[in-house]
């Protein structure tokens, strides 16, 4: 499940830090935004790459 | 989005409970508080002694069923019980026993995995909901 690796992920960071999520899950594009949406956290970069999704999200 | 998901947990088949796990994982990943009843067959999946072993699938699976769970799982899915872990590691997850079930069942507090944070009625897990959606699986 991204979202939960991302949660997971997120928790370690330092306020204003940023982490790269790599997922195969087509849901994962909805997902991770909407996750950020809710959470507040920022979606700094959004791309796919044949099978591969990659989002940067940034600590709010 | 602060509501409280809080989950009844009837059916004891692998599958109906890693759809819970996702619903759980899913709601503590967004920061979601989480309470999860357990009943009868559910709160049987629970047991230390047997919370990894194979529970089944729900008879609408089917061998085609049985053969996409598999397929899954062979790929890397976690067991349900080990996405519930995830979530809790995430905060805002609770999980009680019903009592009812565990009189039905003879079980003991001690003979629960220790996913199970406890024993409740089902008049503490309402207040826990408050106003809640209550979800029964």
């Amino acid at each position: 499940m991204p979202i939960v690796k991302t949660a997971q992920a997120v928790r370690t960071l330092a306020s204003g830090a940023a982490v790269e999520l790599l997922a195969t899950d087509p849901g994962s594009t909805k997902d991770v935004a909407a996750w950020c949406r809710v959470t507040g956290h920022e979606l700094l970069e959004q791309s796919v790459e044949g099978t591969v999704f990659r989002f940067v999200i940034r600590r709010k | 989005m602060d509501e409280s998901l809080n989950l009844v947990l009837f059916s004891g088949t692998d599958d109906k409970l890693q759809a819970a796990a996702v619903l759980a994982a899913g709601a503590a990943a967004l920061g979601k508080p989480v309470n999860i009843f357990l009943q009868y067959w559910a709160l049987d999946a629970f047991r230390a002694a047997r919370i990894g072993l194979d529970h089944g699938l729900a008879a609408e699976a089917g061998p085609a069923g049985r053969a996409a769970v598999d397929a899954l799982a062979g790929a890397g899915q976690a067991p349900w019980s080990a996405t519930l872990r995830m979530a809790k590691e995430l905060g805002g997850v609770e999980i009680q026993a019903c009592s009812l079930s565990m009189d039905l069942l003879k079980l003991d507090a001690g003979d629960l995995d220790p996913l199970v944070d406890g024993v409740e009625g089902v008049t503490a897990f309402y207040l826990n909901a408050g106003d809640g959606q209550i979800v029964f699986i």
